[in-house]
């Protein structure tokens, strides 16, 4: 272990206290490895680990199937995060504005998005009516200007599934955006910004060249996380047949019959290792660019605030 | 308005349904939030590492591939017998049991040492200095950390409406069906939710008030 104390709770173990942890550690193992073989023997015993029901994963188009989910999915995440890292903005200077109006509205609208569960703000934007003539209409725009590029496009780009599941999402995480951003900039030192305006700059100058950098470098590990949160719920395209990942996961399973049944668990294991390991990816970047603005010197800070 | 009168049952139906998720849910993830803070926060470095690597992966996987996960793999590990509802409150009680265990845990990283030095030098038991001394302050740390955890789990609770457990969700959709205007039902589905989150928010102010260092 790095540090010989991980908790305040305990002293450094001495003698009899290492041949006790020893002991407990082993009777851990057993218990884990008990409750694991017991696990696996239910699982063959229910026929999961025959050949039948994993050799599917060796076919080209499974493999390009799960392959474009996966695109999919990146594709949804992608949209959605811009998306709500822009709103974040949006409503994080709303909230700070100087004008009451506005920041009342920009308030009222952050805590509102952030009590409608996710999945409820899907689901209602894809039942919107609203929502599918914007894209009808852009559809039909696209296709008579741009010949058979824009026929494509309007297939691709008009998605109904896709824009309920990426505004939905960007709604709700650029909520979050938004207060993750205030409290960032509510932590830059007052001095900060009183030094930029004895230099003459504007509020908006002030706000973006001085504050704004300072924020998003603050509160940086914290947006990320939420990326990967972002991440996970785009998983929610399953409820309104958006093809991401877990659909298609869903679909391959539905579609292959094997002599052992369909091939649920292990499609599902499949898909949700991929998803573990897109997580996991982007938490440890959080995890990386936390560890590294603890390192750096901060050198920006007035010392006698800091210390408030 | 008519849309909820007429309605009625149909929205007590759904938010009866979500208060019970969201109530027996919360007791599963607080249970098991403490037991894997426990084993986090234990000198065994087995405990540690299994109860790291529960909560990493309970984690980062979406919720609704831990619902796909809960509903078809325990019936394969031989508990058939689980109805729908409690098969969602396993999800998400574990689910949000992770994130509880990581609120809990830097709740006793707050606890100041000599805390723990000075109760075992009162002659307590490590389980005493564990139960008596640290986790009421770790618990006062975490509480805020906890509410919008609990108030996440009420709002992911929805998803089990997709899994057949009636609540609000399921409301909407039965109301859509109905033909009810969209805009319409979102809005008082919205508004059950803000009603929930109230209740769990006033739960929060209560136990934040008894737990408070009276000065």
């Amino acid at each position: 272990m790095l540090s010989p104390r991980p908790s305040p709770l305990f002293e450094v173990p001495g003698q009899r206290a290492r041949r006790r942890h020893s002991l407990y550690t082993m009777l851990t193992a057993a218990a884990a490895l008990l409750v694991g073989v017991l696990v696996l023997v239910r699982l063959s015993g229910a026929g999961q680990f025959t050949a039948a029901l994993w050799e599917p994963f060796t076919y080209e188009g499974v493999q390009r199937r799960i392959l474009t989910g996966v695109v999919d999915t990146l594709t949804a995440f992608a949209l959605a995060a811009v998306l709500s890292l822009l709103l974040g903005l949006l409503l994080a200077g709303g909230t700070l504005a100087r004008h009451r109006p506005v920041r009342v509205t920009a308030t009222t609208v952050v805590a509102f998005l952030r009590a409608v569960p996710v999945l409820i703000l899907v689901f209602t934007l894809y039942n919107l009516t609203a929502l599918r003539l914007l894209l009808d209409r852009t559809g039909t725009t696209l296709s008579g200007h741009l010949g058979d590029a824009g026929t494509w496009a309007a297939v691709h780009v008009t998605d109904v599934t896709l824009w309920a599941l990426v505004l939905g999402v960007a709604l709700h995480n650029g909520a979050v955006q938004a207060d993750i951003l205030r409290s960032g900039i509510r932590a830059v030192p007052r001095g900060q910004v009183e030094a930029a305006h004895a230099l003459g700059m504007s509020r908006t100058q002030t706000a973006w060249s001085v504050v704004l950098p300072q924020a998003v470098r603050a509160m940086l590990p914290s947006i990320v996380a939420q990326l990967a949160v972002t991440l996970k719920d785009t998983s929610l395209g399953f409820i309104i047949m958006y093809e991401e990942l877990l659909y298609v996961g869903k679909l391959l399973a539905q579609n292959i019959a094997t002599p052992r049944g369909y091939p649920y668990l292990p499609v599902l294991f499949v898909v949700g290792l991929l998803y573990v390991a897109m997580c996991l990816a982007i938490s440890a970047l959080a995890r990386r660019l936390a560890r590294r603005s603890t390192r750096a010197p901060n050198v920006s800070r007035d010392p006698e605030e800091s210390r408030r | 308005m008519h849309v909820l009168l007429d309605n009625a049952d149909l929205f007590l139906e759904g938010f009866a349904g979500s208060v019970r998720l969201t109530v027996a849910s919360t007791l599963l993830a607080l249970l098991l939030g403490v037991a894997l803070a426990a084993c986090r926060v234990s000198p065994v470095p087995l405990l540690r590492a299994l109860s790291a690597t529960a909560v990493r992966l309970l984690c980062s996987t979406p919720l609704t591939v831990l619902f796909f996960g809960v509903t078809l793999g325990l019936p394969v590990l031989g508990l058939t017998s689980l109805g729908y509802f409690s098969l969602a409150v396993l999800t998400l009680g574990a689910y949000s049991g992770a994130f509880l265990c990581e609120a809990l845990r830097s709740g006793v990283n707050t606890v100041d040492t000599s805390q723990a030095e000075a109760g075992r030098g009162l002659g307590l038991s490590p389980v005493q200095v564990a139960w008596l001394i640290v986790l009421p302050q770790a618990a006062r740390t975490a509480l805020s950390p906890a509410r919008s955890i609990i108030v996440t789990l009420a709002k992911n609770s929805a998803l089990a409406g997709g899994f057949s457990v009636p609540e609000l969700f399921g409301a909407e959709k039965a109301l859509l069906e109905r033909g009810y205007a969209v805009g319409v039902v979102f809005l008082w589905v919205t508004l059950a939710y803000l009603l929930l989150i109230a209740l769990i928010s006033g739960v929060f102010l209560v136990v934040e008030r008894r737990l408070a260092v009276p000065c």
